[in-house]
This record gives C-alpha cells, structure tokens and sequence, in this order.
C-alpha cells in the first residue's frame, strides 16, 4: 500500500484558554486510500490526543463529520486525500458557531428543524385496524429523493444566504417540509406553510444552488426549494386573487 | 411570522426567467444575423412590422420585454444582496421602477405603430 506524508492545517480553538482560534500544522504518515477523516484519526492516536471533532459512521451515512476541506463543505470521511496534492486545511464549518476545534454548535439549525415540523402529520386519525397507509411508486417517488437529508449541515455552511442572513430557515430545513408536504399520507401542509412560505422561510432563497452541489446525498435542495416558491405562489394567487380565498 | 407577499414580484420574476430563457438567445441571434447582412426567409422588416401592428403581436411583444424587464430587475436585486449591498429596499425600488418605466416606454412605443 503506497503511504504519503500529508500536511494539515487545522484550525483549534479552546475556549477555556484561546481568545480566538488559530491554525495548528500536523505532519502525519498516511496511506494512499485514506479519507481526511482517517488523517484525523490518526492525528488523535498518535499526534496530539487533545484534537476535538465529531464522527461516527465513517460511511456517509450519521452526517457528523462535515468540516470545511480547503473551503468547501465536505464529509470528513467521504474525502480521499489523494484528490488533495498539496497541504490540507481543515477547519469547522462555516456559519455556525465553534465548540471546540473541528466541533460546532448546531443548536440554530436544530431549532429550525424542529419549526418545519418534519414528520407525517395524519389528515385524519386511523386506528392500527384500519390498516397500513397505502403508496404507489408514482407517489413515493415525488418525495423520495428529498428524504434522503441526513442532517449533515453542509448546505447551511454552503448558503451564502445564510451566512448573510442567519434568521433564514435554509435549505434542509425547508427542504425536509417540502418532503413531507409531498408526502401522500400526510395532511400537515398548511401549519408547515405558515413557517416556510414566510421572508425568512424560502423567500430569503435567492436560487444560488450551492447547497445541491455539496448535498453528499444528492437531495438537491435547490430543486425543493423551487417547487416551495411556485406552489406557495399557487396558494397567494388562491388566497389572495380568487373569490372565496382564505385571505 | 406571516406568509410573505413575495409571490407578487417573485412570479412575474419565474415567467421573466423563462421568457428569458428561451426567446432572448433566439432575438439577440436573429439580431446579430440581421446585423451582418443574413435575414432569414420570413423574417424580413415588412413582415416583422405587420406583426408589430397586430394587435396580438403587440401583446406578445410587450410580454416578451415587460417580463424580461421584470426577471432581469428582480434577478439583479437577488444579485446585490448576495454580493453584500444590505440597501436592498432602494436597490428594489431603483431596479423595479427601471423596469416598469421601461416596459411602459415600450407600451407606448408599441401602440403608437
């Protein structure tokens, strides 16, 4: 197996004693196949056991490694180091708060999560007798792709938006009540619509599309967030143009 | 929070988009190839005009033009506030007002044919 010295730039900061963070370099042998994430692990074992960051899965799959990799979002473990000839910087992602070194506060995003209301809301109650809820392919298949978020965060550290305006819901929170408003068996569209179909909800979108190209699981948010603006554009017209609208 | 009244400039905005999208590639070829002396059969000054004094021609073309106006006007304003202008109530009002002025500029033009 070919083994490679790489270099890494990360950033530390330790609120107990550091009063801003600052960049610490590491020279750490490291095989050919591995991913940053590995880099890191190896850090911690033999380097400098003090290093903080968060992961679990190592398969792209929990969503707890996103770091910013020479200023893009990524997951730790789904970036080679051989796509990275030259020193590697890794630092937090961008927009959210810094713990402790690699480690982020995802408090704001969480909150938002929770304001989208990202769950089936039933239209009516149905007794376990009544039996399963039904889907055909057609139906999956209009929400399928946008319930594929795993909660990574790299579209918030991604949006522009966001980082300009932190009240913007963002694109996995709205993207995750568009998924289930699309959801056949749900009946919740209206309560979410009151929180997404807001200025700071998907009118503070203005269509960049960097969070597609970072999604690591090919949601496209972008796309969800479209179909956001021209369906809640339907409900105006319907609320606020058409006889007997609700508005 | 209420629900936005965005959809007021956000749809004409959508429409202008893919007006844009589609025929101004078209016009801005048709124009460069006129320009260079090659008019395609069909297309020639004495139809386009006849087209023009049409009543539904005048429509279609002062559709094309206000939408594109607005689509182009709403799309510059996303694009200030994503480069940091924080004026974005002036900038809105600037660019809006450009488009609707012009769209009435080509009104009138249109209707005195």
């Amino acid at each position: 197996m070919k083994e490679r010295t790489v270099q890494l730039e990360v950033l530390r900061y330790n609120p107990d004693t550091d009063s801003e963070p600052h960049f610490q370099r590491y020279e750490v042998v490291c095989q050919d196949e591995w991913v940053v994430l590995d880099a890191l692990n190896e850090v911690k074992e033999t380097l400098d056991p003090t290093l903080n960051y968060r992961w679990s899965c190592h398969m792209a799959v929990c969503g707890s490694c996103g770091m910013m990799i020479n200023g893009e979002p990524k997951l730790a473990c789904h970036t080679f180091l051989r796509d990275y000839p030259g020193v590697i910087r890794v630092e937090p992602l961008a927009h959210f708060p810094i713990e402790r070194d690699l480690v982020t506060t995802p408090d704001d995003f969480m909150e938002k999560l929770k304001r989208v209301k990202p769950y089936l809301i039933p239209k009516k109650p149905k007794p376990l007798e009544a039996g399963e809820y039904r889907q055909t392919p057609a139906q999956l298949t209009k929400f399928r792709q946008y319930s594929m978020c795993i909660n990574c965060m790299l579209c918030y550290a991604a949006c522009p938006e966001y980082g300009l305006s932190p009240h913007f819901i963002g694109p996995a929170a709205i993207t995750l009540a568009h998924r289930y408003n699309q959801d056949s068996r749900d009946g919740g569209r209206d309560e979410r619509q009151e929180v997404i179909a807001t200025q700071e909800g998907v009118w503070e979108c203005t269509f960049v599309g960097a969070c597609s190209e970072v999604c690591p699981g090919h949601v496209d948010p972008a796309s969800a967030l479209q179909q956001v603006k021209i369906l809640s554009c339907f409900d105006w017209i319907g609320e606020h143009l058409l006889p007997g609208g609700k508005k | 929070m209420a629900k936005s009244h965005k959809p007021v400039v956000w749809f004409p905005f959508a429409a202008g988009g893919t007006v844009v999208a589609f025929f101004i590639p078209v016009i801005a070829l048709l124009t460069l190839l006129a320009a260079v002396g090659h008019v395609p059969a069909g297309l020639q000054y004495d139809q386009l005009l006849a087209v023009a004094h049409h009543p539904l021609g005048k429509l279609a073309i002062f559709s094309v033009l206000a939408l594109s106006l607005w689509g182009s006007a709403h799309r510059l304003r996303c694009t200030c506030f994503d480069f940091g202008l924080r004026i974005d109530g002036l900038v809105a009002a600037v660019l809006y007002v450009a488009a609707i002025a012009c769209s009435l500029l080509a009104g009138y033009a249109l209707l005195g044919l």
